[in-house]
Formats: structure tokens, sequence, C-alpha cells
């Protein structure tokens, strides 16, 4: 299937004449070298990566890593230096004002760290902004976002203004604002960083939600490891404006790229994040197992019980072909090893 | 003690840093003194016996020249003919479909709309203040006068903001446009109200198309100030958002930023108003209506009672329109049952129109005047108190005002020039210093040397008073919370009021002289200076307070030592404003004795043979304004705290 986003060589590069650093020796300068030199700060550094249709995409990095910068240049809320960017196939840098417009109504939309939302205008009325300057008529736009309204849970709350709310609250009319237009794809900018932590994690499990059920593209930037970790079917790493790392949260935790990602995810438990591909081992010759086997994709925090009660190993299979066996040995080693476990 | 202090080579820095801004203050000081000794020594060798201004310098026949030109081709010229005429007959039909609305609403249906636009859009107490306030115009007897000031102020108001909007988004989104009109507001806002008259009645010819376009200019600034502020304080994450929703730049600007600075619009709004309603009033002096008309004809003749009435007018239209236009900047902050508000609308709109159907003469409301109680207050007082006030006016003129005059008077216009350069090098740099000497050549070549030292030195004594009596205030509000709120009311009150009502205590007490126009000066210039420097000292940090009084400062010491040193930027912006609020009132002062460049305009406007010497005297005050302004901004940039 074609990637929903692709990005290709994408840099973005801030200050006095930016456009003649890429392609140039001063392109692999450091950044704080660079800046020192030119005056310029690259804030995303020659980056690429594809998002699949339907999949949740996070941005993981510190505050100044650039993920910001990234995720704005994709709709170009911030013109990009350099680079292809596509969407649903089209190139995003070639679109003239119009047709970028549209793509903003219609197919790509945005949730940011602080709302954004219009401090005048009553709940139902920021959620139907972006229908309304599409000139949907009113009936129809005030029903739209009505029902979109009830989707985040905050029917009963059209008439009120943003500031009535609190922070969760304007940040769940921030996501109806962006769905009400139902686009593809949904771009997150640390949406949950300005809300305290038990209003976050309930944020969280409404994304998780609202993916599961209407199913759109979702790119996510945060600067929270936990977070990424719970939503991202991948984890884009960013580090100074560079990718250091793009993979499933397994590969992060079990195979960091290098000691910047390995020490983001150190404290990560593994056997919550890890699979048994992660831990099992070759079976010995005739050595005898257990009948039923275990499948490959199985988190280890889950398969503890079924391991330790077991008095042989157990097959660990990718449907019908096996892959190796997991005993009691491994699993004690890999619950309380803090060493880095090599894959299989 | 070695291990906490700094590596040797920047101990030495240090030193020779500190070594240098000593001797950079030692130089200064030894400057200043240098320059004060040559000052004192080429004065007493080169003074001059300050002879009257003739009547027929070259710039007055220039002016003259000029007028002549424009009077023949009025009818001719295609500047007239395709662009000042048409400006002029615009302004004009404004006016007359601004009048017609209001006549046309009648006693009745006046009074209804004004309670009916305060109830809606600013509550009902200030519906029933508005009520109240128009009501008592009628009983004042000043109805017609009152509904003619409100037509130019609402004329005014209306160009005003339909310039001043859009040019104030253009100012905050348009670099260039920002850039380039930021000087020229500097100078518009300092421009003394008098100085533009006269070339307003030269291009538009006396009455009202002159005084709207004038009020305009002076009104329009605060517009495009207040405005640009508005506009660049929405927040960007609003704007980024409905770009980010596909929002084109029209959208963005009317369904997102406009919206998002109605608070700040509508002060503009109200700032507007309250200048023009100062200026409408003045402009009576180029014959437009109005109760401004019956304050200068009652001033000309020193008759305080008869002025009154108006002057009373006059504060209520201020406060009415002040309160309408303040709180309802203040609900734009509250949301409201739409409903509900339409409800009141709708009532409010069906009341004004009945009220409209009604005829009642305002005439034959129970009249009442303050005429014949002021007069007596009066009297009383020049009975009473003559030798109190009479000694003060006589101990300042005597004592600090005539020696000033003569010496400034008797300076030859070259040192001036050359003073004015040296010494404003040295307190606020080349840059400003340049721009005053420059304003004071030009004085001297206008042939009004006389008459601006007159009126320079009318200016030092009452900025000096305003000063004193200002940080004295300030300084004591800043320590005693309770009279602070005491008098916050007042201090509101009093910058509310157009500036020609200042004139009438300051004449109650002490007649037509040059004094009274200090007096006047001083009353109007004070309260922002108080607020200034309230401000200033209450923003001194509580930390270094603290600290000082643990040091074991007294309340003197803390006050002299830390507080208004620390305030000074403060204290040099309160100057400012009050240099040029200064200016403006000795000026109007002209109208009541005091005299020198305010009287020549006002002789200007009156007779045709004076108009070059009057043009040449508003010049000269717009030139003494930049002078001051120039001198005492260049001080406070140069030496006030970077911020």
């Amino acid at each position: 299937m074609a990637p929903m986003i692709a990005v290709t060589d994408l840099w973005k590069v801030f200050g006095p004449r930016a456009g003649r650093i890429v392609g140039t020796p001063l392109a692999d300068l450091p950044r704080a070298e660079l800046r020192a030199r030119t005056g310029c700060l690259a804030a995303v550094r020659d980056v690429s990566f594809d998002v699949e249709p339907g999949e949740v995409f996070v941005v993981m990095g510190l505050s100044g890593s650039g993920k910001s910068t990234l995720v704005r240049c994709l709709t170009r809320l911030i013109e990009p230096t350099s680079g292809e960017i596509s969407i649903g196939g089209e190139p995003v840098r070639a679109m003239g004002p119009k047709r970028l417009r549209d793509l903003r109504r219609r197919q790509v939309a945005m949730v940011f760290q602080h709302f954004g939302l219009l401090p005048h205008r009553q709940v139902l009325d920021n959620v139907a902004y972006g229908l309304e300057i599409q000139g949907v008529p009113r009936a129809e736009r005030h029903r739209k976002a009505g029902e979109v309204l009830a989707l985040v849970g905050l029917d009963g709350h059209e008439h009120q203004y943003p500031d009535q709310l609190s922070g969760g609250m304007q940040q769940r009319v921030g996501l109806a604002r962006a769905l009400a237009a139902d686009p593809e794809v949904l771009l997150f900018d640390e949406p949950f960083s300005a809300l305290d932590p038990l209003i976050r994690r309930d944020m969280q499990a409404e994304v998780r939600r609202l993916h599961a059920e209407v199913g759109k593209t979702l790119v996510f930037i945060t600067h929270d490891l936990a977070e990424a970790l719970t939503l991202g079917d991948r984890i884009a790493v960013l580090r100074d404006g560079e990718l250091v790392q793009v993979g499933t949260p397994e590969d992060l935790v079990g195979a960091p790229a290098d000691s910047y990602v390995a020490d983001f995810v150190r404290d990560v438990p593994r056997s919550d994040v890890l699979t048994l591909r992660w831990i099992m081992r070759d079976p010995g010759p005739d050595e005898l197992c257990e009948d039923e086997p275990l499948s490959h994709r199985t988190v280890i925090r889950d398969a503890v019980h079924r391991v330790m009660r077991a008095e042989r190993p157990i097959p660990v299979v990718d449907g019908d072909r096996r892959l190796g066996v997991i005993d009691a040995d491994r699993m004690l080693a890999a619950l309380v090893s803090h060493h880095r476990q090599v894959p299989a | 003690m070695t291990a906490t202090s700094p590596p040797a080579v920047l101990r030495v820095t240090a030193a020779a840093l500190v070594d240098a801004t000593r001797r950079r203050g030692f130089w200064t000081r030894t400057v200043a003194a240098v320059l004060i000794v040559a000052t004192v020594v080429a004065y007493l060798i080169f003074r001059t016996d300050g002879a009257a201004d003739s009547d027929d310098a070259a710039a007055f026949r220039f002016f003259d020249s000029v007028r002549d030109w424009v009077d023949a081709n009025r009818d001719t010229s295609p500047f007239f003919l395709y662009g000042v005429n048409y400006v002029r007959l615009g302004v004009r039909l404004l006016v007359d479909a601004v009048q017609a609305v209001l006549l046309g609403l009648g006693f009745a249906g006046l009074v209804a709309a004004v309670s009916a636009i305060g109830l809606v859009f600013a509550g009902w107490r200030t519906g029933l203040l508005a009520f109240g306030g128009f009501l008592a115009f009628g009983v004042l007897g000043l109805w017609e006068q009152s509904v003619d000031t409100l037509v130019l102020t609402v004329s005014a108001v209306l160009l005003s903001v339909l310039i001043g909007v859009p040019l104030g988004v253009l100012a905050a989104r348009v670099r260039w446009v920002g850039a380039t009109l930021r000087p020229v507001l500097d100078v518009m806002q300092i421009m003394p109200t008098f100085a533009y008259l006269a070339p307003m009645t030269l291009l538009f010819l006396i009455g009202e198309p002159a005084a709207v376009i004038a009020t305009m200019i002076y009104a329009v600034p605060a517009t495009i100030r207040i405005t640009a502020l508005g506009i660049s304080e929405v927040p960007p994450t609003a704007v980024e958002a409905a770009t980010a929703l596909g929002s084109t730049r029209w959208q963005l600007l009317s369904k997102v930023r406009l919206p998002m600075a109605r608070t700040t619009i509508v002060l503009a709004v109200n700032q507007t108003i309250m200048l023009a309603l100062s200026m409408v009033v003045i402009t009576a002096l180029i014959d437009a209506p109005g109760l401004g008309q019956n304050i200068v004809n009652a001033l000309q003749r020193v008759n305080v009672g008869a002025a009154f009435d108006a002057g009373v007018a006059i504060v209520i239209l201020a406060v009415v329109l002040d309160r309408i236009t303040t709180n309802a900047a203040r609900r734009t902050r509250v949301h409201q049952n739409r409903r509900r508000r339409a409800i009141v609308a709708g009532g409010a709109i069906v009341a004004v129109i009945a009220a409209a159907l009604i005829t009642i003469n305002p005439d034959r409301l129970p009249g009442y005047t303050f005429a014949e109680p002021v007069n007596d207050l009066v009297g009383w007082i020049e009975l009473h108190w003559y030798d109190v006030t009479e000694g003060l006016k006589n101990g300042i003129s005597a004592g600090i005002l005539d020696p000033l005059e003569t010496v400034l008077v008797t300076t030859p216009w070259w040192l001036f020039v050359l003073v004015v350069a040296a010494f404003g090098t040295l307190v606020s740099g080349w840059r400003a210093a340049g721009l005053a000497a420059l304003a004071a050549a030009g004085i001297a070549g206008l042939g009004l040397w006389q008459h601006s030292m007159q009126t320079l030195a009318t200016v030092l004594v009452a900025i000096a008073l305003t000063m004193v009596i200002g940080v004295a205030t300030g300084a004591f509000c800043a320590r005693h919370d309770r009279l602070a709120t005491a008098i916050r009311p007042v201090l509101d009150a009093a910058q509310t009021m157009p500036s020609f009502v200042y004139l009438l205590p300051a004449v109650a007490l002490f007649g037509a002289s040059r004094f009274t126009a200090i007096v006047a000066a001083v009353i109007f210039a004070v309260p922002p200076v108080v607020r200034l420097v309230e401000r200033g000292l209450r923003d001194v940090p509580a930390t270094v307070v603290e600290a000082a009084t643990s040091a074991g400062s007294t309340p003197r010491q803390l006050l002299w030592k830390v507080q208004l040193p620390m305030a000074r930027g403060g204290l040099l912006l309160a100057a400012n404003q009050g240099i040029v609020m200064v200016l403006a009132m000795v000026v109007v002062g002209g109208l009541v004795g005091a005299g020198a460049l305010g009287y020549d305009v006002v002789a200007g406007f009156s007779q045709r043979e004076l108009f070059g010497e009057g043009l040449a005297a508003g010049l000269a005050i717009v030139l003494l304004g930049i002078l001051l302004d120039r001198l005492t901004q260049g001080f406070h940039d140069s030496k006030g705290p970077r911020r």
C-alpha cells in the first residue's frame, strides 16, 4: 500500500539566507558550529520517513529537537527549506496556496499543545470553525460539530465558552475541531503536555479509542517516552533535528540504535514492551517441550505465569513455524536483568 | 576568600571598567560645569535688549502670501478643485448626515437612544447615567449646543475609526507600514492642539469641516496605535490553529484577529472619543458650533459663571461617553446570553422609536443654571482670598517667571541654539540634541523670538510646579494605599475631562493672567504625572525595598536613596508626558491673558491681517514641542532603564 505521508530529505533551516546551507559542506556541521559560523539554525536535518495509512506514528525528542518544526513542515505551516513531502501521494511543496488551503481544510487537521481555541466563540462554533470557513451552511456544520462533540464526550457543553472549560476539556474541543472536517490525517503537536498527569492518561486512552473507532492516520509529537510507547505503532526518535531511529516500541527498547536512544529507554521495564522473540533461545537437541506453544508476539509480562509454572520449555512459534523455546531461566533473566537484550 | 574571588584577569578588567565608568562620570560633570560657566559668560557678554518681535517678519509675510495664493486659487487650482474641496464636501455631508440623525431623533428620542445604547452595551447603571446626563443638558438650557458638540464628536470619531482601524491593522501586520507610521504618529501626538487649527482653516475654511478634520488629526493617532497594539497582541497559537484549518488571510483577519482584538479596539474607540471631545471644544476657536463657543465667549469676558454651565455639560458628556465605552469594552470579555441580549436590544429599539415620536421641547424643562452661585462664589473668593491668590500670583510671577523670562528673551538666538545643542548632547545624545537644536533655530527663523521665549518661560515654570506637586503626590500615594485608593477615581475623572474645562477654576481663582495659564496647566498635567510616578515607585522590586529596610534605612532614606533613583525611568517618562501636556495648556492659556504664542494663534484666527503671524506662532509652538519632547525623551531613552 502506498504510504499516506512520505517525507524525503526534509530540511528546515532558520536564519539569514537559510537556502544556501543545504547541499553544501556547511550542512554537515554540528548544530552549534553551524549557528556560530552562519547564524542559522538547522531545526530539521535531512529527515526521511513514511507513515502508512491507519498507522499511529509518533515523533519523539527532547525540547529543541525540532519535532514541532517537523510536524509544521508537513502542511507547510512552516515552509521547509528543502526536501519532498507527499500526503496521499500528492507532493505538498508543489501545491499552490489554494490547493494547500484545501489540504488543510479537508485532508490534514492538527491538534495543538496550547489548544489554539478562539475565546470569543462558543464550543460549538469553535468546532464548526473549519467547516464554516469552507462555506458549509450553518445548520449542517452545527449538526456535524454536535456529532464530533459527542464523539469526544463533550455533549452538553456546546454553548459554553472555552475559558469556562478545564484544560482537558479544552483539548477535547481542540480534538473535536480537528475531527470535524473528517480529515484523513491528524497531526498532534504535544497535545497533552500542558495537562496534568491523570487527565493526560485519560486523553491518551481517548486517542486510542478514537483511533480504533475512526481509523485515521495519526502523527503524534511528544517528549514523553511513556506516551510514545503506549500510543505509537512506530516511533521516530529525533535529536538535534536528525532522525536517530525509526521503529516499533519493541525495536527501540530491544535494540536502541545508539547510546542516545538507549539512554532514553533505559528505565522502561523491558518485560512490558518486549515480546518473547527477544528472549527465546534455540531448543536443545531432542529437548522435550510443552505441547501448547506461545506466539512470538506475546509480551513477556503476559507469558510470565505460564512459563514459570510449566515443567518444560514452551515453544515460541510464528504461525506454524517454530522459532525457538522459552523456559523459566530465560524468563527470570529477562525479568531481573537490566542488561541489554540481544535479539535472537 | 581566595577560592571565591574571580580570576586575576577578570578582576583587572572589572577594575578597569569601574574606573572607566567613574572617569566618564567625572568627565560628564566637568564638561557640564565648564559648559555652565561658558553659558553664563557668553550670556553676560552677548545678551541683547530683548527687542519686541516685529509685526512684519519674513515668515509672516511668507505665510500671508501662502494664504493669499490659496484664497486666489481655491476655485481654480486642481489641488483644491479635485482634492481639498471634495474632502471638505465629503466631511460636510458626513456632519450633515450625523446631525440629521441626532436632530431627527428629537430630544426625547436622543435621550432614549443614548440610554438604550448604554443599557445594551454597558449595563443598566450606565444606561441610567446616560439618561440622567443627557436630561441634564436640557435642564442646563444647553441642549442645542450639546447636540452640536456631539455631532462634531461623532463625525470626527467615525472618520477616525474609518481611517484609524484599517491603518492600525496594517501597521500591526505589515512591517513597513508600521515602521513608516511610528515617527509620524510620534510627531502628531506631541503637536499641541492649537497648532494645526490655522492650517486647517487655510485649507478647509472655518466651520464644521475644518473642525472635524482637525479633531480627526488629533484623535486618530490613538485609534491607530491602540488598534495596532490589540492586533499584535492576538495570541499566535490561535492564529496558527486557524491557519492549520485552512483559513484564508481575510478569514484570519475577520474571524480570528479582529474578534480577538475587539476589547482593545473598543478601548481605542474610547480613547478616540475622549481626545475628539477635548478637541471639538477647542475648535470653537475656528467657529465650530457647540459648547466650546459658550466657554470661549465667557472666558474672553472672564465670566466664570457663564462658562461653568457649559463646562459641566462637557464634563457630563465626557463621563457618559467614557462610561459607555469603557464598560462596553469590559463587557466584551464577559460571555452573555445571546437571546437575552437580543430581547433587550429589540426592546430598546422599540422604546427609542416610540420616544422619537414624542416631541418634547427641552426649553420647557425646569431649568437650572450654575451661573449665579458660581459667580457669587468667585466673588466671595476674590473678596476673601484676594491677598492669598494675589500674593501667590505676584510672588511666583515676580520671583520666578519674570527673571526667567527676561533671561530667555535677552539671550541671543544663536546662543540658545548652541546651549540646546551642547546640553542636549550631554544629557540626551547627539541625535536628540541635533533635532532639538534644529527646532530652536527654526523658532528663531520664524521671527517670534520674544513670544516663544515668553511661552517657554511659562512652560518651564509650569512643568517645575507640576513635577514638584506630581512627584510629591505620587510618592505619597505609593506609600499610602488608602490615599491611593481615594485619589484614583479623582485621577480617572481628571483624565477624561477635556483640557478647556481646566481653565475655569484657574480663571475663577486668578483672573486673567500668565499665572492663570500656569495654574491650568498644572491642574491639567498633574494627574498623569501622579499616576506615572506612583507606578514607577510601586514597580521598584519589593526585595530591594526589603533589603534596604533591613539594612536600617529610614523611610526618608528609602525614598531618596532607593525608590526615587530606581524609579528614574518612570519619573522621566512622567516629565516627558507632563511637558507635552503643559505646553498644550499654556498655549490655550493665551485665551485668558497668558499672551505670547497662544494669543498670536488665536488672533490669527480672528484677524485677517494677523493670519501669517498666527500661522508662524502655531509652527513655533510645534517646534517648541519638538524641542522639549526630544530633550526629555532622549534623556529618557539614554538614561532610563534598559527594557
